[in-house]
């Protein structure tokens, strides 16, 4: 009982303890960063464009929208929400596309790092425009900071792995915290400056999405198009990069071309992200669809158009919900849409979603127990017959519609009481064994459990020989072995068994248990 | 040629010829630098002197003549992709830039998995592949190719018998098209039986040709020097082999 379900447990934690590292590293970098900023946060709300003034809890309780204000949302009447509407989807579908290379790149947290460097750029930027007479709030420029400084730490984090012993992680956790700490730093100069008109500046830390103009909109689409167009054009391209980079490069790929392009990508998507969900929760808006998605298929073609369609419909989510309840801030609830879209992929997904593998677990169980039952009820009634079959044609069946009881069936197999009942009442729902009369103790195959007591014993035994016969393994110990393995035969294997075993013998028929059936407990080792 | 790591020498001084239309195998104790062999030879590696000719050409110059298969370990088998998608990675040099895989490439993939023994597994998604049948797709990749010579990495690692059946039948049927294949090997019981020609590695070339002369206790004592108990049973038997 619990055997199956550590086994499933720990293969399940290898398979998510990647997304997993993911997913905690970005809390905890949340958390540990609104620690910090929280203060600054407050003083520069003032400034922002349609923020509400934020006060004490009990003036800020939700307020439920009227119908007319639903309504208004989800027709998407106002304009101002139909350009942050549209901006945010096409932003969410670009960055699910990426994400997925990025994820299957094992490159998961270079978002991460692109949009903690992009900080000081954006700080340098402000200061550089500032100093020559301009507005440091322009827009562009502040991006133009973002992009050189995001790449900047990129070609760090590469640099460092590749010229130093430092590892990856190392690296990454390196670049990440020293670059955002020099932005934490200037932006708190830039806050003691007299001009003081910082406040801008913050949407980069936390995003704002329902600033979003339609300029904004722009630069996204032009990012996206590019994207886009990159992601169908390249996509065999990066697919081999992704997954074999070796091979890639011995073929002549110019792997390192190819590299720098995806980072390029992945820097503008996480530069234009950060402006509306904050540098904080950009990676998410890149691996969370791409994590979700892998639940459901198999295929880099299917997983990479179902991240686009969770990232859309994430952010589409988080912008109705935000215009529905103005306190709730659009990043944050995308980010909490797309975690609940992957939590519900875990469960539910059909390619390796939990419940997918428990279901296929307790598929092998119930079939191992079956062919156990099925081969019981054959051995004893072999027994049985075992005499009077020996005085007559050697190749004769065995009589399988005799009744057996439980008792005997309780000795021939080392199984629990419950076990056997368990089993035998799977095979009465499954119409492989009937009562006899009325005496729940007494049972007897159906005509579909003959044959397939026949077929389980005749596979069983067959592998039996195989590994007496090639494998040198002692008569005594086979069983065991067998009893091991038969259940996840493939038929392939069984021809390929049974064209060895034809060579060997020629009859088809269930052979004779190689080794004496009566003597032998399951589990014990048996005289050598 | 000299290759090395973080200025530590992994191989030196390595002067060989492959004999064309053979099956070399390239034997050493681990750490001997028989995949960096490979790697530099097929300027994965970058080389620290020397050089390396194919067809009496620069690799790059001859890419599509030369096959690599890389080790199986070297990959993340639970990518979302199928045996067929793997397979055809093979032939996108030859679709080159930009275009998706057509029907055409698709069927030579299809023939290539048909070669190993793996047409019934195209559609299967690679992590539910066996060792085996994953080595297979790696090889179904490189004859995917039709190149006229092969270089393998531990090809035979980890998989069952009948897998090893299936590569040894494939080495004999592109020696059998005179085309060449280098294959680093470590089970050196079945050197013999499935080699032509042995190249024995340790950081250093100790000998190379025929395997018949070169493939002695002596050599395999040199090559593996102390390292090995195992290795002075496995030529001491050897010796008594040959007396036979």
């Amino acid at each position: 009982m619990s055997c199956p379900a550590v086994a499933y447990l720990s293969t399940l934690w290898t398979q998510l303890s990647r997304t997993m590292l993911v997913v905690v590293v970005y809390c905890s970098l949340t958390f540990s960063s609104s620690c910090v900023w929280g203060q600054a946060h407050d003083h520069g709300a003032d400034g922002q464009r349609h923020k509400p003034t934020q006060g004490s809890l009990a003036r800020s309780s939700f307020k439920l929208p009227t119908g007319e204000e639903l309504v208004n949302v989800l027709l998407l009447r106002d304009y101002n929400t139909r350009v942050v509407t549209f901006g945010t989807i096409l932003l969410g579908i670009t960055a699910g596309l990426i994400g997925v290379f990025m994820l299957l790149r094992k490159r998961s947290l270079v978002g991460d790092v692109v949009s903690h460097s992009a900080l000081p750029g954006i700080a340098m930027a402000y200061l550089i425009a500032e100093s020559v007479g301009q507005s440091g709030r322009s827009l562009p420029v502040l991006m133009i900071g973002a992009t050189i400084a995001g790449f900047l730490g990129v070609v760090c984090t590469v640099g460092i792995r590749r010229y130093t012993r430092v590892k990856e992680d190392a690296a990454l956790a390196l670049v990440l915290s020293v670059f955002f700490g020099f932005g934490v730093a200037l932006f708190t100069l830039i806050q003691s400056l007299p001009t003081g008109n910082s406040a801008g500046l913050n949407h980069f830390i936390y995003g704002n999405t329902a600033t979003m103009i339609a300029s904004d909109v722009y630069v996204i689409v032009i990012a996206s198009v590019v994207v886009w167009i990159s992601g169908f054009f390249l996509f065999k391209e990066f697919k081999l990069l992704c997954f074999d980079q070796r091979f890639a490069a011995s073929q002549g790929w110019p792997v390192t071309a190819l590299d720098l392009l995806l980072m390029a990508l992945v820097v503008a998507v996480t530069v234009i992200g950060m402006q509306s969900v904050g540098l904080l929760l950009v990676v998410a808006m890149l691996i969370i669809p791409a994590a979700a998605a892998r639940f459901w298929s198999d295929r880099l073609e299917r997983v990479a158009l179902l991240a686009c369609a969770l990232g859309g419909l994430a952010s589409y989510f988080g912008v109705i919900l935000s215009a529905l309840f103005p306190n709730l801030a659009a990043g944050a609830v995308i980010v909490l849409t797309g975690t609940a879209f992957f939590v519900i992929s875990l469960l539910f997904g059909w390619r390796r979603g939990m419940l997918q593998r428990i279901w296929m677990q307790m598929r092998v169980r119930y079939r191992v127990q079956q062919h156990h039952l099925l081969r019981a009820v054959y051995e004893v009634l072999e027994l049985v017959q075992i005499e009077s079959i020996a005085e007559q044609d050697e190749s004769s069946l065995i009589e399988l519609k005799q009744a057996v009881s439980l008792g005997q069936l309780k000795q021939h197999r080392a199984w629990s009481k419950s076990e056997l009942a368990r089993s035998i009442h799977y095979a009465r729902r499954d119409d492989l064994v009937v009562d006899i009369g009325s005496d729940p103790n007494v049972v007897r195959l159906t005509k579909t459990g003959r044959a397939a007591a026949r077929r389980v014993v005749r596979n069983h035994r067959m592998w039996e020989l195989y590994l007496i016969n090639f494998a040198d393994i002692a008569p005594s110990h086979v069983d065991r072995d067998a009893d091991l393995i038969e259940h996840v035969l493939e038929p392939e294997m069984i021809e390929q068994l049974e064209e060895i075993m034809e060579q060997a013998s020629a009859t088809m028929r269930v052979p004779p248990s190689p080794h004496d059936v009566t003597t032998e407990p399951p589990n014990s080792e048996g005289p050598q | 040629m000299t290759v090395a790591y973080h200025r530590r020498p992994v191989i030196w001084d390595i002067d060989y010829n492959a004999p064309a239309g053979k099956l070399v195998a390239i034997v050493g104790p681990n750490g001997a630098g028989k995949s960096t062999l490979i790697g530099a030879a097929l300027d994965l590696v970058p080389k620290a002197s020397g050089r390396v000719r194919f067809f009496g050409e620069k690799y790059s110059s001859v890419r599509a003549r030369v096959g690599y298969v890389p080790q199986r370990e070297s990959v993340d088998w639970d990518f979302p992709v199928s045996a067929i998608d793997v397979v055809a990675m093979g032939v996108y040099r030859q679709i080159g830039w930009f275009w998706p895989v057509g029907k055409k490439h698709l069927q030579i993939a299809m023939d290539a998995l048909d070669r190993v023994g793996m047409a019934d597994y195209a559609k299967r998604q690679i992590s539910q592949l066996s060792g085996g049948q994953q080595q297979r797709v790696f090889l179904a990749r490189a004859l995917a190719q039709d190149a006229d010579m092969y270089l393998m990495d531990e090809p035979f690692v980890g998989v069952d018998a009948a897998t090893e059946r299936a590569i040894v039948d494939i080495l004999h049927e592109l020696r059998g098209q005179g085309k060449t294949a280098l294959v680093v090997h470590h089970d050196l019981q079945t050197v013999t039986e499935y080699f032509d020609d042995v190249v024995l590695l340790n950081m250093r070339l100790v000998a190379s040709g025929p395997v018949e002369t070169v493939f002695t206790a002596d050599n395999l004592r040199k090559t593996y020097g102390g390292k090995l108990q195992l290795l002075d049973q496995v030529g001491h038997r050897m010796t008594i082999d040959e007396g036979h």
